[in-house]
């Protein structure tokens, strides 16, 4: 299936990524190569397996409901790019028209 | 006596033992091989000289005291920076994590500081782990120590270089689709993806969770044995951990392969594959013969599926993971503060990842999106269970499976950017053992054309034990482990 520039300015949204004019048009020609690659997949009868989301059996793992110490906030805090006291710092989220 | 840099972590730890050696010396030796070599080589993102004598010293001071010592301590190796390591920086070769600096330690980090080991520094990879070259690094490439010209393979190319160029003793990568076994096969280095769970992730910075696993580089299988003796093991920090005995790898390396099931499957002996390379890995069926090995064929029917499916659920999870790369946690943001909070993240995104980390962002949330889910991610999880079922046939009559780790030797640079699905054709003997979750190792089995040729070991489940003893068996009847490359001296860099 190739990808049309529509497709690629709604996913380029999706995905967050303010891609250029440039990166617009050779993502669309390089996803629809890589696309037309990826499809030899429909050649495989899936017909009769399940889905492998996970190559363990693993289900809901708990963990022990103790208190530990956890790390010093003052240590995390220091990789965000703006703070203010113990908080991280961000453009108003309600204005955006978005 | 061979210079310290170019001994083995086994071969080290005896001397430290009989107090021939400080950790201090052998740490040196390393930091000058560095200084002497890096300007070539470009294996480190950051070299923690100061760090890493300070840990010698306490070494010392500790065997001075007669403090219970194990094999690691004092032995100088280097992490691939996708590591968490407590106050060092650890960037993931990116942009948007240049000035990260982590909080904790992971949880294989943790485990070596336990066991005394020297950290070197945090060593260059491809943006995020996504590449077979580390071309993809936002830094700068490194060189495969066998021949500037070449790459090193990827995504761990720092990793697999400086243990190839004698910068590390040992040094630790991870292999999501095989970035720890390609670039092992293409530097001439033992290279082993666990199964997946056996090491913890926690701490690991995540591409792929469902594929990530973190493994060691050394120049044999007994140095492998115990990097892995040091990692493996249940972490309640990472859910997919898995509670189960940790084998006593050393005690594996019987060297005794009589009677082992050898299987070569067709699938990996196909035209793609270069006629040195086969020849290669020919030799290595005889070689493993003459030690009472069985070899003989079988069938993965599926792998011609595994790089598509490979492709779609790996940027699936990458897309999702590097959903946290926002502007609002991880210290780089834009400085364009004209939009909301929308274009700020999307801005800062742009900024931040490379041209492969945006690719794949993108296929994988097309993959995801709204329609497309059907034809492409679930898909291609039905073709993972039929590449699983293939494996566990196989098993069924082969202890080990074995095929080159890569089509064809280490490529020169540039000669694969310009199609990147020609770059992931790289890894299509690696990949399934991912989609599988099972053990690879991928070891010295020759040269072509003077490059070296890694020789490509499948085990089942929890099946590290049993390739680390072929790998050792393989070494004791061969001498490729014991090469190791000219590299022409540059001035070093500055540190």
């Amino acid at each position: 299936m190739s990808i049309d520039r529509e497709t690629v300015d709604h996913v380029a949204l999706l995905a967050r990524l303010a891609l250029t004019e440039k990166e617009r048009e050779q993502l669309r020609d390089q996803l629809s190569g890589i696309l037309e690659h990826i499809n030899l997949m429909s050649e495989a009868d899936t017909s009769q397996v399940p889905a492998t989301a996970h190559v363990l059996p693993l289900r809901n793992v708990m963990a022990e409901d103790q208190p530990r110490p956890s790390v010093d906030p003052d240590l995390l805090l220091e990789n965000a790019p703006s703070r203010e006291g113990d908080f991280i710092r961000v453009r108003a989220v309600l204005d955006d028209a978005e | 006596m061979a210079d310290l840099w170019q001994i083995t972590v086994s071969e080290a730890a005896e001397l430290l033992r009989r107090r021939e050696i400080s950790a201090v010396e052998l740490t040196r030796a390393h930091l000058d091989r560095i200084e002497q070599v890096e300007g070539s080589v470009r294996a480190f993102v950051t070299v923690t000289d100061t760090e890493a004598l300070r840990q010698a010293e306490r070494v010392d001071e500790l065997r001075r005291e007669n403090a219970e010592l194990g094999p690691l301590a004092g032995i100088p190796l280097a992490l691939k920076d996708v590591l968490c390591t407590r106050g060092i920086r650890t960037t993931c070769s990116s942009r948007i994590l240049e000035h990260f600096i982590p909080p904790y330690d992971a949880t294989v980090v943790k485990r070596l500081r336990a066991a005394h080991t020297v950290t070197l520094g945090k060593t260059n990879m491809d943006e995020f782990a996504m590449g077979s070259s580390t071309e993809n690094s936002a830094f700068f490439p490194t060189r495969n120590p066998w021949d500037l010209e070449r790459v090193p393979g990827g995504s761990s190319g720092g990793s697999a270089a400086a243990v190839a160029a004698g910068e590390a003793m040992a040094s630790l990568g991870s292999d999501t689709g095989g970035s720890v076994r390609q670039p092992g096969a293409l530097t001439n280095t033992v290279a082993l993806k666990p199964t997946y769970g056996r090491v913890s992730r926690f701490g690991l910075i995540a591409f792929a969770s469902s594929l990530d696993q973190i493994g060691p580089f050394t120049r044999s299988a007994r140095d492998a044995a115990l990097m892995m003796q040091a990692i493996a093991g249940y972490d309640p920090l990472d859910s997919t951990s898995l509670d189960a005995p940790v084998p006593d790898y050393l005690a594996a390396l019987t060297g005794d392969i009589k009677g082992l099931r050898v299987g070569v499957p067709q699938e990996y002996m196909v035209e793609g594959v270069q006629p040195g390379v086969r020849a290669v890995i020919e030799r290595a069926i005889k070689t493993l013969e003459s030690l009472g090995a069985e070899v003989g064929e079988c069938s993965l029917p599926h792998t011609k599926y595994g790089i598509a499916a490979y492709y779609i659920i790996a940027p699936a999870e990458c897309s999702a993971n590097l959903a946290r790369y926002d502007g609002v946690k991880y210290t780089t943001s834009t400085r364009d503060l004209s939009g909301g909070i929308v274009e700020m993240m999307s801005k800062t995104r742009a900024e931040g990842f490379g041209a492969e980390v945006k690719r794949r962002i993108m296929l994988g949330t097309y993959a995801l999106s709204s329609g497309y889910y059907d034809a492409y991610y679930l898909k291609a999880e039905k073709v993972r269970t039929l590449i699983k079922q293939d494996f566990d046939r196989a098993f069924e009559r082969f202890d080990v499976l074995l095929g080159p780790t890569t089509p064809d030797v280490a490529f020169k640079f540039g000669a694969k950017t310009a199609d990147p699905y020609a770059m992931y054709l790289n890894d299509v003997f690696t990949i399934p053992a991912n989609l599988a979750g099972i053990a690879g190792l991928s070891m010295p089995g020759g040269f072509s054309e003077g490059l070296p040729v890694g020789v490509h070991l499948i085990g089942p489940a929890l099946g590290e034990a049993t390739l680390l003893r072929v790998a050792d068996a393989f070494e004791q009847a061969t001498d490729y482990h014991t090469q190791s490359p000219q590299i022409a001296v540059k001035k070093g860099r500055k540190r």
